[in-house]
This record gives C-alpha cells, sequence and structure tokens, in this order.
C-alpha cells in the first residue's frame, strides 16, 4: 500500500510517446485522514464565518491585557459584509453559537488526527522534516523543480515545502487558533493562567487569532485551492473521499 | 470560467448562504449547536478547581478609561433621586431561600469586610478593561442571611430597565457565588462607581464575561432554579437575545 499525495502543485503528465497507458487505482489517504480533512474543511469555515461575526461587534485589534475604544487599536475595520458572516445579519450571540460548537469539531477532529498519523506512521514517514531535507541546496532544487512545474514528488513523498506547508497548518495554524481561542476565555484564564503568559495578554491573543484566521483562508484560497485544480480536481476530490487515486502509467 | 460556470458557482453560494440562515432559524439546529455551551461549563468546571482566581494585575496595568457599557445610567426620577443623595438611601435587599433575609443600607455595606481587586472585564463583544475593584465579598452576604438547604442559584435584581421595559438581571451558581473573587464591588479605582459603572453597587464574578457583572443590584435572591424569574433562562440577555447563561468562554 503506497500513499503520497500532493496538494502543493505537483502537475500529472500523461507521457508524450505512443506507448500504451493504464490506468491504475492507488490507495492515497486513509479513512482518518479523509474523515479530519472533510470534518476539518467544514469546521474551518464555518469558524471563519461565525468568528468574522464576532468580530464585527468590536472591530478594533489591540496588543496586551487590555484594549477597548479609549485605547490605541493597531488595526480598526469597518465590519464585515453580511455574505462573509454567519448568519447574514448581524446577531453576535448567533456567532457565538455557531462558533463554539463547531470549535469542538475542529478540536475533536484535528486531535483524533494528529494521534492517528503518529500511531499509523503517516506523521513519520510523510511529515516529519528531517535535517536532510532542510538542507538548503536541497530546498533550492524543490523551489526551481516547482517552478519548472516538474513532478517533484515521483518518488511518492512529500518535498519539503509540502512539509513544511502541512507542517504549518497541523501543527501551528490549527492547534494556534484553538489556544489563542481559549485564551480569550475569561474562565480558562482563571483554569490555565499560562495562556496569557504564551500570548501576552487576552487581547493579544484575540489580534493572533484574528491574523492565523486569516492566514488559514490565504492558505486555502491562494495555495490549497490553485494547487487542487492545477493538480486535477475530481481525481483529487475522489481520492480525498474513497481514498483512492487514478494514475496513468506506461505499460511496461 | 464561462458566464454559466460563474452563475453556477455564485448560485452556489447564494444557496450555502440562505441554507445557513436557514439552519439558524431552526429550532432542531438551535438545540444542537446551543448543546455545546453545556459542555464548555462542563469541562471548563472539570478543569479548574473551584476556586481557581482569575488573573489579577499590579496597578500599573490599569486601563486608563475603563469603559462604561449597557445602560448608562437607569431611567426614572427615583434612581435620580439616590443619586442626589449619593445613594445614602439606596438599600440591598437579601431574600428567597434563605433563613434570616436582609436589608442592608449602602453605608452597612461598606462597613462590611471588604476585598480589593485589579481584574480584566471582557465584554462579550471582544473588548477587554483593567480595573481596581473594591467591594463585599458575596460569600459574607450569603453568610450572613444563610442559605437554605435548597439554594441552587443567586438572582441579583437591578435597577436598570432595558428597551421593551424588561427588567435587567442576572444569575450565577454556588460555585461562582462563593468564589472569593466574586463581590458586590462598591468602589472601582478607589472612587464610589461611577453611574455610568453601576452605582451604587455591581456585581464583579471575575471568571465570567461582562454581561454577568449586573450593574445597580437593588436586591439578591436565592432560588432553587432559575424558571420562574423572569424570561425562565437567567438573565436578561440570555432571555432576550440567546446569549449563553455560563459566560466562562
Amino acid at each position: 500500500m503506497q500513499l503520497y499525495h500532493f496538494a502543493i502543485p505537483c502537475n500529472i503528465r500523461a507521457p508524450h510517446n505512443e506507448k500504451a497507458i493504464m490506468t491504475r487505482s492507488i490507495y492515497r489517504h486513509r479513512l482518518p485522514t479523509r474523515l479530519w480533512h472533510w470534518l476539518n474543511a467544514v469546521s474551518v469555515i464555518i469558524l471563519f464565518m461565525s468568528g468574522l461575526m464576532i468580530f464585527n461587534a468590536h472591530p478594533r485589534l489591540y496588543w496586551g491585557q487590555y484594549g477597548a475604544n479609549f485605547d490605541k487599536a493597531w488595526l480598526e475595520l469597518e465590519r464585515f459584509p453580511g455574505w462573509m458572516t454567519i448568519p447574514t445579519d448581524y446577531s453576535l450571540s448567533d456567532g457565538r453559537l455557531w462558533h463554539f460548537a463547531f470549535a469542538w469539531v475542529l478540536s475533536f477532529a484535528l486531535t483524533f488526527n494528529l494521534v492517528a498519523m503518529v500511531l499509523n506512521g503517516h506523521f513519520w514517514k510523510d511529515i516529519a522534516l528531517s535535517f536532510k531535507d532542510l538542507h538548503p541546496r536541497k530546498i533550492v532544487a524543490v523551489l526551481i523543480e516547482s517552478v519548472k512545474g516538474g513532478n517533484h514528488a515521483g518518488d511518492g513523498r512529500y518535498n519539503v515545502i509540502q512539509k513544511l506547508a502541512y507542517s504549518l497548518v497541523l501543527f501551528v495554524l490549527l492547534p494556534g487558533m484553538i489556544l489563542t481561542g481559549l485564551t480569550m476565555s475569561p474562565g480558562m484564564n482563571a483554569a490555565w493562567p499560562w495562556l496569557l503568559d504564551i500570548f501576552g495578554g487576552r487581547q493579544s491573543a484575540r489580534s493572533l487569532h484574528f491574523i492565523m484566521a486569516w492566514g488559514l483562508m490565504l492558505f486555502f484560497i491562494a495555495v490549497h485551492m490553485p494547487a487542487l485544480l492545477l493538480a486535477g480536481p475530481v481525481n483529487h476530490i475522489r481520492s480525498m473521499i474513497t481514498g483512492w487515486y487514478q494514475t496513468k502509467e506506461e505499460d511496461a | 470560467m464561462s458566464y454559466s460556470r460563474r452563475n453556477i458557482l455564485l448560485g452556489g453560494a447564494a444557496v450555502t448562504l440562505a441554507g445557513c440562515d436557514a439552519m439558524n432559524a431552526s429550532p432542531t439546529v438551535r438545540k444542537l449547536l446551543g448543546s455545546a455551551e453545556g459542555g464548555n461549563f462542563a469541562i471548563q468546571r472539570a478543569l479548574s478547581d473551584r476556586m481557581a482566581l482569575a488573573p489579577e494585575f499590579p496597578r500599573s496595568a490599569l486601563s486608563p478609561v475603563f469603559r462604561a457599557n449597557g445602560t448608562r445610567r437607569p431611567p426614572g426620577e427615583d434612581y435620580t433621586r439616590h443619586e442626589a443623595a449619593k445613594f445614602a438611601g439606596w438599600t440591598l435587599g437579601l431574600g428567597g431561600l434563605v433563613e434570616r433575609p436582609q436589608a442592608l443600607t449602602l453605608s452597612q455595606v461598606r462597613s462590611l469586610p471588604a476585598r480589593t481587586q485589579i481584574t480584566r472585564h471582557d465584554c462579550v463583544e471582544g473588548w477587554s478593561a483593567i480595573g481596581e475593584w473594591t467591594g463585599v465579598p458575596l460569600k459574607l452576604l450569603l453568610d450572613l442571611a444563610g442559605l437554605k438547604p435548597d439554594a441552587r442559584y443567586i438572582v441579583f435584581h437591578c435597577a436598570d430597565v432595558m428597551e421593551g421595559g424588561k427588567a435587567y438581571y442576572e444569575s450565577i451558581d454556588l460555585v461562582d457565588a462563593f468564589h472569593p473573587q466574586t463581590i458586590l464591588a462598591w468602589n472601582l479605582n478607589g472612587q464610589p462607581l461611577p453611574v455610568g459603572n453601576g452605582a451604587p453597587l455591581r456585581l464583579r464574578v471575575e471568571r465570567q464575561l461582562g454581561y454577568k457583572q449586573a450593574k445597580y443590584v437593588t436586591s439578591i435572591e436565592a432560588v432553587a432554579d432559575l424558571s420562574g424569574i423572569h424570561g425562565g433562562k437567567g438573565g436578561f440577555w440570555e432571555d432576550d437575545a440567546g446569549y449563553q447563561w455560563y459566560a466562562g468562554i
């Protein structure tokens, strides 16, 4: 059972010669990965849109422990429009209702996936970075290949850029969203006061929550979606549902 | 991309948005989403010691201006008269499921042992302000009146009347009621409470959000359950706009 996939641009090219081409199915995504992917996709979108609703209640951001209207905001925006928020019409309490329900879905799905990844070897085989990966010459080579559009994952492994991208999402941005979210809770501040020390105060945590949310959304819009479209959306979406990826190869 | 495909995408987005709003209006969906509140309450209580303190800050961390929110001045001549008299005639009632109902004047409340704490006030809207509060621990008042065994919640009745003529009120359970930082505050930053911040008495329940910090408190009532009080959900914002009763998050 061979596992590999690309969500960072990676062209799958049919050979140019006229030899017979066989379609082969590869089992690419295990069940925990597929479950997590879709639960996470739904949760992130609902959390993002209900989060913008919550932000709309006070569209100013501060650094430090406190921050209100008389204090200096580092960012002050107009309210986000209704098509970007859940619900469409302004309702802070409804935004909170959706946000705190799907925060559980995101957190459980992520925890389950991280444990499964470590146990089934996906983490060690595909995500964990080695010193070899981080050699500057190797990183440059991968970048050049990516720009050229070559199939740089021919060995069925993630390249260093893919590993870094997945690590950023799985180990930095998603856990960061959960922890900065918890830091905004006065109840959690009493239970785990160290949260405030990590992020430098409740208002800093709120700012970081906003920045990381947009970081995830930009990753989704500017990297994940173009990569999917370039690499063949039907085949990739099918493989993320069924696990099986169709690949063409020369008849040897 | 062709126009038709774009129309399909736009149409799909519109349907998705409408779908979200339809789900948002569905009582079943709301009930399901709302069940997370019970989970949050249970988990937070399980994770923290019942006496775990909200963070306290040094004087240097005080907000330069402590923002007032909600009612800035209760309506009615009664309140204006009390304000003119510096609240000398203000009484705090203690009743409901108690052994010894009380009616304390403001000066009697102020003469009880007091606690001073510099804490962060977090509005549900997202902003925070740090202030120094001085007041009597609620535990002392409850001990004075003596709770009956079937008392489970403490309700705070207030002098502010909200839009639509509904009275503001709030409630907390006994874990928060007996918490050492839960006080009925009469001073903010060393001065008698300003009118905008709830003069002459406001609740501080430091592990929860701003809307739980009832202002202009006139009486405290011990009850066995909340269903018989006003709208039955334990507070004005809970009844009126669907905010969570447990506001620790």
